[in-house]
């Protein structure tokens, strides 16, 4: 019997046959990090292990609250800067450089048939390129500094199979908001899942990334696509190191195959606050919006704010309504200047920020108030996600959140492209 | 054997509602922590709670982020073990590393009322409810069992590390 992609990486690390349900040890070939790496530099240091086993293999991003908001955030990083000084980490990357997921995969740290553990859920992200990538804890992270291992579970696979093409105005986003309002947060739970079918082998790496992004918004451990042409030119001039890639056996064997056809799918918006809370738009259309963001880990690249671009050019953003614009990465925002998208998203009225997380997880700007509406293209609307318990977050696709911030209310974006 | 009185809540909880985003990098110590736990879903929690409480939940608790606060908050709290038809992966990492027991089980939790007294047999694997009805819930793996019984994954690694160097 053949072997999925997991049975086949986990496999390989472990230096052995392995079957789902075994639990085995890995040395994973780089850890990601954020502003957590103070707290985790706390518990390495908790261990009494003088230095880290691998420096090489840690790759720390500072993003979270990108420049600091207040004195405790400016000791956390300054805690962060002293201990990869002290500890000869040279993949650190400062306040500037944006987004750990975008930038870990830009800077060339993911690559097919690697093993990535990061002490944040979407870790998942770089399955996008065919890594095994799955989100763990900060005391997990600590240990992995000291010793270089850590256990983990071999999962059951899902494979998902996308078909058809996308109906103009509809994107990457709406599919997986509708694969995860479809199956639900739990969906796909321990399981380690594989997107295929010609809509993938269709879609750009960066839309890839959206989808196993938010497979940490199923429940699943990563999300695999394998590596193609695509990637391959996708990572052309990001690393010289080699990489040997790792497919799925064609009779491997899948706990369940689920089907998408994307052929008439419309616009898809997560409403508040689960994010398998989703609706069609037509069921949202109207409702008053306060803010609009646009960026995040999931939809903070180039062709996300082109996308979002593409609608707001000539336009304003309604009077009562604030959008702030979050490119994803340094690499993005200059991109974005150089091609003049960011110039059009300024003239239509949207504040412009620096590369990071922004309001995404409501402990930096952009804050919500108590009643107010967000529509945001990032991957979360928990209950106080945006910073207030009492405000109300939709998740949509760039053009949505453009279309709405436009209108200062959830409106279709097939109805101003 | 833990026995406690019980918190109970419905499905999907979240680490936000368990530990908002907003304290992640402003709240670092572990005993504070405990005021904010489950600030955004249930405000009496934090006031009443009493060490070795349990708390009895419904499917893919600890969902969304990575943060491991959510767990310490609740151990801080008082929290002695958290029982659910099914708990988010990391939460799940998280709690064993912390020494937290979660335990799985899809009928207790339809058996058990907020405020019961409620009674766990981790060597048995057992629950039992108010009523006394026993449910099982699976035991752990031997390599994660060891990690438990030294009191999480620091002081395992710590204890390794000595036995190693002898
Ligand atoms: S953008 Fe949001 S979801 Fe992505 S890493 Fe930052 S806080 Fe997390």
């Amino acid at each position: 019997m053949g072997k999925t992609f997991v049975e086949k990486i986990l496999g390989k690390k472990a230096g052995k046959e392995v079957v789902p349900g075994e639990i085995v040890m890995v040395e994973p070939d780089r850890l990601m990090s954020h502003d957590n790496s103070a707290a985790i530099s706390k518990k390495f240091k908790s261990i009494g292990i003088k230095n880290v086993a691998y420096p090489d293999r840690i790759v720390i991003i500072l993003d979270h609250c990108v420049p600091a908001a207040s004195e405790k955030y400016a000791t956390n990083h300054k805690v962060i800067r002293e201990f990869v000084k002290e500890q000869g980490i040279r993949n650190f990357f400062d306040i500037h450089n944006g987004i750990c997921h975008q930038v870990f995969i830009e800077k060339g740290f993911a690559l097919p048939g690697n093993l990535i553990l990061g002490s944040d859920s979407h870790t998942t992200s770089y399955g996008a390129v065919g890594a095994f990538s799955a989100g763990i804890g900060r005391t997990e992270m600590a240990a992995l500094y000291a010793t270089g291992e850590l256990w983990l579970k071999v999962p059951q696979s899902y494979k998902i199979v996308v078909t058809g093409k996308f109906p103009a105005g509809v994107s990457a986003k709406d599919l997986i908001l509708h694969i995860i309002g479809t199956i639900g947060s739990d969906g796909a739970l321990y399981k380690s899942v594989e997107f295929t079918g010609e809509t993938i082998s269709d879609m750009s790496v960066s839309d890839r990334i959206i989808l196993s992004n938010m497979s940490a918004e199923m429940g699943a451990k990563n999300g695999y696509f394998a590596p193609d042409d695509k990637t391959r030119e996708f990572l052309k001039g990001k690393t010289d190191e080699g990489y040997e890639e790792i497919y799925p056996d064609e009779d491997a064997e899948y706990e369940r195959i689920l089907k998408f056809d994307v052929t008439n799918l419309s616009p898809r918006v997560a409403k508040p606050h689960t994010v398998d809370n989703v609706s069609h738009i037509e069921e949202v259309k109207g409702i008053k919006i306060n803010q609009a963001l646009l960026g995040t880990c999931t939809n903070g690249r180039l062709n996300d704010l082109e996308a979002a671009a593409k609608i707001l050019k000539g336009k304003k953003i309604h009077p009562d309504t604030r959008m702030l614009v979050f490119p994803a990465s340094q690499e993005i925002m200059l991109e974005a200047m150089k091609n003049g998208t960011l110039q059009i998203l300024a003239e239509a009225g949207a504040v412009l920020m620096n590369p990071g997380c922004g309001p995404c997880l409501g402990a930096h700007e952009g804050t919500l108030a108590p009643g107010e509406v967000c529509i945001t293209t990032a991957n979360r609307n928990f209950k106080g996600r945006m910073g207030c318990k009492e405000a109300f977050v939709y998740l949509a696709s760039p053009e949505t959140v453009a279309a709405s911030a436009i209108k200062g209310e959830i409106a279709d974006p097939r109805e101003v492209i | 054997m833990i026995k406690g009185k019980v918190w109970k809540y419905g499905d999907d909880i979240n680490t936000d509602v368990i530990f908002p985003g907003k304290y992640t990098y402003t709240v670092t110590d572990s005993n504070e922590m405990a005021q904010y736990a489950l600030e955004d879903l249930d405000p009496d929690f934090s006031k009443n709670v009493k060490q070795g409480d349990i708390i009895v939940a419904g499917k893919n608790f600890g969902c969304g982020s990575s943060r491991e606060q959510a767990v310490i908050a609740l151990k801080e709290a008082g929290i002695s073990a958290i029982i659910a038809p099914s708990f988010a992966r990391i939460y799940y990492r998280n709690a064993i590393n912390e020494g937290v027991p979660l335990l799985e089980n899809s009928e207790a939790p339809e058996h058990i009322e907020h405020g019961d007294e409620i009674t766990i047999d981790l060597d048995k694997g057992e629950i039992i409810n108010a009523q006394g009805k026993v449910f099982k819930f699976p035991p752990l793996p031997p390599s994660v069992q060891e990690i438990m019984n030294a009191g999480g994954l620091i002081p395992y690694v710590k204890k390794k590390r000595m036995t190693e160097v002898g």
